[in-house]
Formats: C-alpha cells, sequence, structure tokens
C-alpha cells in the first residue's frame, strides 16, 4: 500500500492548474507545427485529426479516473474535472476546425453532410451530448441541481464517448488498427462501468432487503 | 514536329501543378500503408528493376513484355492533368508518359474484347501493406474498352521528366483523369483483356462506396461526404474550397461514352 499512499501524496500535492497546463501543450504543439509547415501537404485534414485523436484521448483519461481508484486505490478524482474541460476544449476545437478551415461555413454542405452522413451524425449527435455535462460541470451546478441529478446529467459522458469512439472508427475508408484501439478502450471502460453500476444497484437492493 | 508535342499538350490543363514535394510526399499506395505519409516512408523497399508486363487475354500477341522494351516502343510526352481524389482532395499533376491505346494496339485487341483488367504487382516481402487484410491483394482495376482506349487515358512512367518514384507507382501506372484517383492503378504487372466487366478492388471491398465506374461527378456523393467540393493540396490551411466539376472538367473530352446512362446508378 505504501506505493498507492505514495501516489496519492504525491497527487495532492499537484495544484489542478497544472494539468490545464500540461493539457494545452497538445494545443501548443499543433500550432506550433502549423506554422513551421510541419503539418504535411494537406494541413487541414492534419489539424482535423489530431484535434479529434487529443479529444479522445482526454476524454478516455477522464473515464480511467473512478476505475483507477475503485482498482488501485488511487485517487486522482480531483483531476478529473479538469480533463474533462479538456476533453471538451478539444472536441469544440475539432468542431470548430471542421467548420472552418475544412468546410468553410458552407453551410448547405455541413447541413446536408449532418442529415445524411452517419459519422457526422453521430460525432454531432455526441458533441451535442457533451453540451449539457459541459455545462454543469462546476460546483454551483452541482448545488443548484442537487447530487442525484447533476449526475444524471453527467452520466451523459457514457453514450457521447461511445459516439466519439464510432464517429472515429466511421471515418476511415478501412478498419484500421488505430481507431479500433481506442474503441476497444472505449468499449472496456463502458463494460467496466455498466458493471459497477449494476453491482451497486445489486447491493443497494441486497441492502433494502 | 507540329504533329508531336503540339497534338499532345492540348490535353493538359494550364492550371499551375502541385509541387514534386506535394505530389511525393502525399499519397495513397495502400500496398505501403494507408497514411498518405507511408508510401513515401516505405515505398523504397519496392524493386522495379527488372519489371515487365503480362498482356493477355483477348489480344493477338498475349505474353509477357519488358518495361524497356515496352518503352523502347513508345514516344513519352507530357501530360499535365488534374487528380481528383475520391476523398475529395484534388492535385495538378505534370506526368509522362504514353496512350494505353498504344499499348493495347501494340498486343492487339480482339474484337471480342468489352473491358480491360489491371494488376499490381504482389510482393508482401516489400510491399508490407499487402500483409494486411483491408483490402484483397493484388489491387485489382478495370476499364470500359472505350475508357481505356481515350486518348486521355495514359500509362504514366514519370513526373517532372523524372523517372515515377516508387510512392508514386513505379515504373508504370495507370492514369484516367476523370475518374477518382483508386482508378489510376499503381505498379502494374498484368493487363488482362475481356469480354466481361473485371471486378476491381475498392468495389469489392464495398460496393456502395465504390463503383466500377467511378467518374467524378460532384452530383453523386460518396455515402459519407459530398463529393460537391475538394480540398487542392498545396493552398495552405485557408486555402478555398474549389467546386468540383463534372469529370473532373474533362466532360468535353469523355461524356459522350456515357451518353444514356444514369450516372447515378453506374456511380
Amino acid at each position: 500500500m505504501a506505493v498507492t499512499d505514495t501516489l496519492n501524496r504525491s497527487a495532492r500535492a499537484i495544484p489542478v492548474w497544472v494539468i490545464y497546463i500540461l493539457g494545452i501543450l497538445p494545443l501548443a504543439y499543433i500550432i506550433f507545427a502549423t506554422f513551421a509547415g510541419a503539418m504535411g501537404m494537406d494541413p487541414v485534414k492534419t489539424i482535423e485529426h489530431e484535434l479529434g485523436q487529443y479529444a479522445i484521448i482526454f476524454f478516455i483519461l477522464t473515464l480511467t479516473i473512478t476505475p483507477i481508484r475503485q482498482l488501485a486505490g488511487v485517487n486522482l478524482i480531483r483531476f478529473r474535472r479538469s480533463l474533462g474541460h479538456l476533453t471538451f476544449f478539444y472536441v469544440f476545437l475539432h468542431l470548430l476546425v471542421w467548420l472552418g478551415l475544412d468546410m468553410q461555413l458552407q453551410w448547405g454542405q455541413m447541413w446536408t453532410d449532418i442529415l445524411k452522413r452517419p459519422y457526422i451524425t453521430i460525432g454531432m449527435v455526441g458533441f451535442v451530448l457533451l453540451l449539457p455535462v459541459m455545462a454543469t460541470s462546476n460546483d454551483t451546478s452541482i448545488r443548484r441541481l442537487g447530487a442525484a441529478s447533476w449526475r444524471k446529467v453527467q452520466k451523459l459522458v457514457y453514450p457521447a464517448i461511445f459516439l466519439g469512439a464510432l464517429h472515429y472508427v466511421m471515418v476511415q475508408k478501412v478498419w484500421e488498427a488505430e481507431s479500433m484501439i481506442y474503441m476497444g478502450i472505449v468499449l472496456v471502460l463502458l463494460v467496466y462501468r455498466l458493471r459497477s453500476l449494476k453491482l451497486g444497484a445489486l447491493l443497494k437492493k441486497n441492502r433494502s432487503a | 514536329s507540329i504533329a508531336g508535342p503540339a497534338a499532345a499538350t492540348q490535353y493538359s490543363t494550364d492550371e499551375t501543378p502541385n509541387t514534386w514535394e506535394e505530389i511525393t510526399q502525399y499519397n495513397n499506395f495502400y500496398e505501403f500503408g494507408t497514411d498518405k505519409t507511408d508510401p513515401a516512408k516505405y515505398a523504397g523497399a519496392l524493386t522495379t528493376s527488372p519489371w515487365s508486363i503480362e498482356i493477355g487475354g483477348l489480344v493477338d500477341k498475349p505474353g509477357t513484355y519488358d518495361f524497356k522494351d515496352i518503352m523502347s516502343e513508345m514516344t513519352i510526352e507530357e501530360r499535365i492533368y488534374r487528380l481528383r481524389c475520391v476523398e475529395a482532395w484534388s492535385m495538378v499533376i505534370p506526368w509522362n508518359g504514353f496512350e494505353l491505346a498504344d499499348l493495347l494496339n501494340m498486343a492487339g485487341v480482339k474484337e471480342e474484347a468489352k473491358f480491360v483488367s489491371f494488376e499490381t504487382l504482389y510482393r508482401p516481402e516489400e510491399m508490407w501493406g499487402q500483409k494486411k487484410h483491408y483490402l484483397v491483394w493484388p489491387y485489382t482495376e478495370g476499364l470500359r474498352l472505350d475508357e481505356a482506349m481515350h486518348p486521355l487515358t495514359i500509362m504514366a512512367t514519370g513526373l517532372y521528366g523524372k523517372d515515377m518514384p516508387n510512392q508514386n507507382g513505379a515504373p508504370i501506372r495507370l492514369v484516367v483523369p476523370w475518374k477518382y484517383g483508386f482508378k489510376s492503378i499503381k505498379s502494374i504487372v498484368k493487363i488482362t483483356l475481356l469480354e466481361e466487366e473485371p471486378l476491381t478492388s475498392w468495389n469489392v471491398t464495398n460496393s456502395d462506396e465504390y463503383g466500377f465506374y467511378a467518374n467524378v461527378n460532384p452530383l453523386v456523393d460518396h455515402p459519407r461526404w459530398s463529393q460537391a467540393t475538394e480540398r487542392r493540396i498545396g493552398g495552405g490551411i485557408f486555402a478555398k474550397r474549389i467546386p468540383t466539376k463534372m469529370f473532373n472538367g474533362y466532360g468535353d473530352e469523355v461524356a459522350d461514352m456515357y451518353k444514356g446512362m444514369d450516372l447515378a446508378k453506374y456511380y
């Protein structure tokens, strides 16, 4: 237990703003590489893809906080909100690059794409699901909504991350390992979450019985 | 020499060609991986000499033709063509090559022939992507005979006056400028004249998304994205999307071949 204690102690010593600073680094790198001309022959696609990939990485990190606590006893819960904010930040930038640089605000073509193209529809629904999560991701909202309803709102992250990973898998022309690996991790997290929910419900039932 | 180069350039666009770097560092050649930068990284492993093409099926003189012998028979000319990828990006490429019709006539096309099929080299020890199963190998493509005999259809053997780089389909590849790029099969080792429409790799993989014809058509969307506009490679991050033209702008030359055909059905 010494290791977990040390980890927990050092985690408590790290201020939350450090996570935000670290989380901004990928964006700084993307901007720097873009201006250095290091984003390849099709920079817009590369930027769009990289932002999407960081979004899913931060999303996965956010959702591993609870399993890490439950399975390893390492408590990083105070970093979860910042990781969630960073997730939304990268999802939003990914969407902005699609709107502005890729599709260049051609609303007609975009609207058709959103309605007709399953992977874009799915990505868009995922984004919309994150809006209430992001809007209530603060202490005031917890107080105002009450812990129970607040938690219900936050549970939208589970369908959202699934849709995000699916969006990534569907973008590819052929079945590719990278997106499938992300999907695999997401599915493991979701199955773990569903099982612990069921377990929790079972325990509650047993207690009340 | 008016009949020579002058006749050749009438098919070239006067649009500014993409740079050597853009054309050789941004490729789809799934035999070397699925990232656009993979071919430039890994195609160096490909041995392109000696090289020969087996021409067979409904021809008078079937046989294995050495690449050098073919080259000594053909007149190489420059063709600056637009290339429109099915993924909605495009380039302008100064190819060097000769008309496919000249090669087919050399072998003598029999009257019953209606289609031409093409095959890429299968050599997984040099083309690592062929060890993966995202496509069925070897890569195959096909054209209707009239498309194959069309003067715009060329066998390209070079770029910017230099030998074809491996990542662009060395030593010899097809270029059909009014069709999506995947029709322009690379590193060809086999050409077969047929009576029936041949199977083609992308059509076999996903027939809803990739048809046999694959003519550039802004009105027929790919099921997962619109084909109405395209991004021209090389314009930087603020480059404007450009409207995609029917038959990639080669309608005057090729539209007649598809008269009366429902191009939404034969996509």
